[in-house]
């Protein structure tokens, strides 16, 4: 049977906090995520999702509580305890992080192939013809013709950069993605074959995710689980269907019941 | 009948133990939906348990709940987990609740929940593949197979081949009713909830239902269900129970819970 307390969790969030001023952003915020789970983070504009997402990416450091991360070695790491140099190596290699404006994610004055090409660079590939070959594959990999690998993102679609902010975050394989509202800048049907290859890939690579949306039906075709966050609190969590078919606390039935359904 | 299955004498695969549940509607006034008070039902391996009742009593909460789809108020839900233990669903993990989901209860819902862009194929497929990551040679046999054996059950539920590739979203109720179905029992697993499993199906495909339900209960599975045709509950049903027995006394009225509830 699996029993938690058997294996250890991915990431293990206990207590962060996170003040700005005399403003508390993030009340203290606590869940266990585990290889393969896709988490969503769900909650109102200034509900303090991002603040969250950045806290525990190592991108904002709280005011209080630890950030656990299972490094590859086994050992358990409190993520900001580390130096800054071993937060970055983090970050470009078992890490991932997609913005909701890819122009923040990417490159957008080199080619798609240097921007899927760089992580791996950043590890020590130096072989051109392979870091070509892994661009191509992966630029495939996220429904981008390969002839495109010589462009710069800039002339790509809003959907294109999207799908490249993806593949350059996935080259190095890593474990656990951080998404921050990674749809919510697109059109409806470029958003659903976004949704559908964001579906596929965590599924085949078994990528743990946490993922912030205001979308409910993005956390429900994603998310194994949700949180739902109310002026810096989580009000409610659980699987989330049972968060979206059973809410419970008056914040989720408002959020639930305010939802138009096509 | 004959009972041979060995799980029927020791623990049931199913333990409903003093379960209640009220909705209570928080921007309504706080209203109060009261659906069962200390509801008791076991359904051992071999069974077929059909849940009678009028609609609006919380059968398919029942169901629900059993699904840890809706949380209970109070009480004990015990499953006999496929990978062995005894699990009380109302103190799991989600994490848990996401493995009993996989690998031991089944759930047809009424309607498919549509993926988009998502093949018939493979829609049906994804329960073999879900456990599966990586992508190596391995993983493309295992979809392979999975394939396979989608096609098989897309076959026998009558599903034409032109339609295999093509994503459920624009296909017809019954067909939609028919991957759901083809989707929910590829994995055998111990534990079938079944929601009006054959409520838009021509006779031969509710035919084709009944034959199953017939052999998951001969593999040893338990089923509780909800049927609206009478001549169904009777061909699959090994015992019938009123959902009015576990209703509250303050909800003798049929309420209409999950509908009325924010979803």
């Amino acid at each position: 049977m699996m029993r938690d307390h058997l294996s250890a969790p991915l990431l293990r969030v206990r207590g962060v906090a996170k003040r700005f001023g005399s403003f508390t952003a993030l009340h203290e915020a606590s869940f266990d995520l585990w290889p393969g789970e896709v988490l969503a983070v769900v909650g109102e504009s200034g509900s303090g999702k991002s603040t969250l997402l950045n806290a525990i990416a190592a991108r904002l450091k709280p005011d209080a509580g630890s950030v656990q991360y299972l490094m590859r070695d086994g050992s358990l790491r409190d993520v900001h305890g580390m130096s800054q140099a071993q937060q970055r190596l983090l970050g470009r290699t078992d890490w991932g992080f997609v913005h909701q404006n890819p122009a923040d994610g990417l490159r957008m004055d080199v080619s798609a192939g240097a921007n899927v090409g760089e992580r791996l660079m950043g590890l020590g590939q130096r072989h051109y013809g392979q870091l070509r070959t892994t661009a191509e594959e992966w630029l495939q990999r996220v429904e981008i013709d390969a002839i495109r690998i010589d462009d710069a993102p800039r002339t790509f679609s809003g959907g294109m950069r999207q799908r490249l902010q993806i593949a350059r975050n996935l080259v190095t394989r890593p474990r656990l993605v951080f998404m921050d509202e990674p749809t919510s800048g697109l059109d409806v049907s470029v958003q659903a074959r976004l949704l559908d290859l964001l579906r596929q890939l965590t599924r085949d690579l078994g990528l743990a995710v946490v993922i912030v949306t205001h979308d409910l039906a993005v956390a429900r075709l994603l998310a194994h689980r949700m949180v739902v966050m109310q002026r810096g609190r989580v009000v409610e969590s659980g699987l989330t269907d049972q968060v979206l078919d059973d809410p419970q606390h008056p914040y989720t039935q408002l959020l639930v019941s305010s939802v138009l359904q096509p | 009948m004959s009972q041979d299955m060995t799980s029927h004498d020791f623990h049931p695969i199913l333990s409903v133990r003093g379960v209640s549940k009220r909705f209570v509607l928080h921007h309504q006034h706080g209203a109060v939906l009261p659906v069962f008070d200390r509801a008791d039902l076991d359904v051992h391996g071999g069974e077929c348990v059909v849940l009678d009742g009028p609609s609006g009593m919380g059968k398919s909460t029942l169901l629900k709940l059993v699904y840890a789809n809706y949380r209970p108020t109070a009480g004990e839900i015990w499953v006999q987990s496929a990978t062995g233990g005894r699990i009380n669903l109302c103190e799991a993990t989600p994490r848990e609740l996401v493995d009993l989901r996989r690998h031991t209860i089944g759930y047809v819902s009424q309607f498919l929940r549509v993926i988009p862009r998502v093949s018939a194929l493979d829609v049906v497929a994804e329960p073999l593949t879900e456990d599966l990551a990586g992508d190596g040679e391995s993983l493309v046999l295992a979809r392979e197979a999975a394939r396979e054996q989608a096609g098989q059950w897309l076959t026998r539920l009558r599903i034409p081949e032109r339609l295999w590739t093509l994503p459920p979203a624009t296909f017809s109720g019954g067909e939609q009713q028919r991957i759901n179905i083809a989707r929910s029992l590829i994995k055998p697993r111990p534990l079938l909830l079944l929601d009006e499993p054959t409520a838009s199906l021509d006779k031969a495909n509710t035919q084709t239902v009944i034959e199953l339900i017939a052999e998951a209960r001969s593999r040893g599975a338990a089923l509780l269900g909800i049927f609206h045709d009478g001549a169904v509950a009777e061909a699959v049903a090994t015992r019938r129970v009123p959902v009015a027995s576990f209703r509250s006394p303050t909800a003798a009225a049929p309420a209409t819970t999950p509908e009325g509830v924010p979803a």
